[in-house]
């Protein structure tokens, strides 16, 4: 499996990763060697096997879902304690509308 | 508290309800002593990140004071246990291992560790793990590797090797651990003490940084079947936090725990045992012998689809982790780099500096497979191979019990023996990995030790939420093994 500088490099950018020129070739070389292995999936039998995004056991008799009423939540000083920063109840990041 | 013993390192659970009940000491003294055994004892092998003594006491005072008036102080009172660092914990520094969140405090606890506490527990501190859970042998945490505590020369396994290493060496009691492929078991196999992964959906995954979620386990640490099968008691169950946590009724595990095994129909899959190295192998041969003693029924079975398990595991497992770790873009977790003037540029910024290499890896590897054009070959095929693992499994249970197994093809390695090559440290993986695919319970049990020492455990695997057929058959293994013992 080989994979192009060009595509490693769109797939950096889809992850929004910035990875030094030696860095993504380091990590391309190992996604190659990856994917190679990765290929003996294609021996394996799936014809009319669906897939699975989850282990799922039988469902629930009632669903599992509470009463959709207000509770009170970790509020607003709790959900920025961690924010690098902030201002007037808000996460504040690099300026994104051009006036 | 003479008749208590001496050192926190020996410490079951059953002695400590035996000390408090007895009034030979109180939880505020063992908070004490644990802390201070666990702090002086903590640089042989890095297994703690942090320690919350504030927090330990203020529990164990509740206890004290629960004691002095005849009330019930829970079943976990009094109990020295350490939480991995991928589970939040209140007002303590919860880094996941990563230097991204180095001064990451949580403002909500997880759901195991509210139900620890309100059980009686004394939460420590916090355990040194992989970056974001991501690793098999604990080299992959931003805050140093941790040493295994029957050879400082070897990794402890991964990634919850702090929690494993911390029961081991007596630093705690107990602790949680999380498991996604392997990450319970096999660092419980290296260390030598009982590692639990209970069916996915048993415990709440509220509080426990998502790394692959459809994987994603939560289970105890304990150096006996007993004091593992108290922890998972007290944490599993639903919980409306996490809509995938399960209402089955949660059995009573103590009870089944002195029941014996005879009759039980154990299946040894073959693939397991193929090109197993004798150093392993042999062990696990002896604990099956023992088993065989107890009663079981041995037959070996097939669970013909291992082979595409770990390609199956590292492409689920890196998609969901690169949109699970997508989250950490520098503008609601503690880091954020400065050189950046731009919003796209600030993600960037702040993801290339803040995650280490593996973690770069896995979600490349998770973007590449997710991306147009790939996404059918790669992950489509991978959620169908999925299926059928699951139904491996599901086959294997309607001729059997259990199944029992190896979980690791070898003992703890060296450090830094696997790091320069990712895809042998994927594939020393393979047998652990099986379980949480098909998201049964499983667990690793102490079988014996190599002629060098290190430690090699024996995995169990039930049907989904039969966590109780698994502990008596670990219990029974357990006693047997004790008997047998020089």
């Amino acid at each position: 499996m080989k994979i192009s500088p060009e595509q490693a490099a769109m797939v950096a950018d889809l992850a929004n990763l910035d990875l030094s020129p030696e860095e993504l070739q380091r990590i391309t070389h190992d996604l190659e060697e990856i994917l190679t292995h990765m290929e003996t999936l294609n021996r394996a039998d799936t014809t009319g096997v669906e897939p699975m995004a989850q282990v799922l056991f039988d469902a629930a008799a009632s669903p599992l879902l509470r009463a959709d009423e207000p509770r009170p939540g970790i509020g607003v000083e709790g959900a920025l304690s961690n924010a690098p920063l902030s201002g007037a109840g808000h996460f504040k990041v690099p300026k994104v509308i051009e006036r | 508290m003479s008749a208590f013993p001496s050192g926190v390192a020996s410490w079951t659970a059953g002695q400590i309800h035996a000390g408090l009940r007895e009034k030979q000491i109180s939880a505020a003294e063992i908070a004490t002593a644990a802390l201070a055994f666990a702090e002086a004892e903590n640089p042989k092998t890095n297994a703690y990140l942090e320690f919350c003594g504030e927090r330990a006491m203020a529990i164990a005072r509740t206890v004290d004071r629960q004691l002095a008036a005849g009330t019930d102080p829970g079943p976990l009172a009094g109990i020295p246990v350490a939480v991995k660092d991928v589970i939040m914990t209140r007002g303590v520094r919860s880094s996941c291992g990563s230097r991204l969140l180095e001064r990451f405090v949580p403002p909500y606890d997880a759901t195991a560790v509210e139900r620890l506490e309100r059980a009686g527990a004394l939460v420590l501190g916090k355990t040194n793990c992989d970056e974001f859970a991501m690793g098999s042998s604990n080299e992959n945490s931003a805050f140093g590797p941790v040493r295994n505590p029957h050879d400082p020369e070897r990794i402890p396994g991964g990634s919850s090797g702090g929690s494993a290493a911390c029961v081991a060496q007596g630093t705690a009691v107990v602790s949680l651990g999380s498991d996604t492929g392997g990450s319970i078991r096999q660092p419980a196999s290296f260390c030598g003490v009982v590692g639990v992964t209970p069916t996915y959906g048993r415990v709440s995954r509220y509080g426990l940084a998502a790394f692959a979620s459809s994987l994603d386990h939560i289970g105890p640490f304990g150096r006996s079947v007993h004091d593992a099968a108290l922890v998972l008691q007290a944490i599993a169950g639903r919980d409306e936090h996490d809509a995938t946590s399960s209402a089955a009724p949660v059995p009573d595990y103590l009870a089944v725990l002195g029941q014996d095994v005879k009759g039980k129909r154990i299946g040894l899959p073959k693939e397991y045992f193929e090109g197993l190295p004798a150093e392993t192998g042999d062990l696990i041969a002896r604990g099956v012998e023992t088993l065989k003693k107890l009663g079981c029924e041995i037959r070996e079975i097939s669970l013909p689809n291992t082979e595409y398990a770990v390609p199956c595991y590292y492409i689920i497992a890196t998609a969901e982790a690169s949109s699970n770790l997508a989250r950490y873009d520098g503008v609601r977790y503690t880091i954020r780099a400065r050189d950046a003037s731009t919003l796209a540029a600030m993600y960037r910024n702040t993801r290339g500096q803040g995650f280490g290499d593996e973690c770069k890896r896995r979600i490349m590897l998770g973007t590449y497979v997710l991306s147009h054009g790939y996404y059918d070959a790669y992950y489509v095929k991978a959620q169908r191979v999925r299926s059928l693992i699951v139904r491996d499994f599901a086959q294997a249970f309607e001729q059997v019990d259990a199944v029992v197994a190896p979980v690791s093809p070898s003992p703890a390695f060296k450090l830094g023996e696997k790091t320069g090559d990712p895809m042998e440290m994927y594939l020393s993986d393979i047998y652990t990995i099986t379980g949480d695919l098909a998201g049964v319970p499983c667990m690793s049990i102490p079988c014996g030790n190599t002629p060098v020492g290190l430690p090699v455990g024996m995995q169990i695997f039930t049907r989904h939420f039969d966590e109780a057929g698994m502990f008596q058959l670990a219990a029974a293994f357990e006693r047997s093994s004790a008997a047998a013992a020089p």
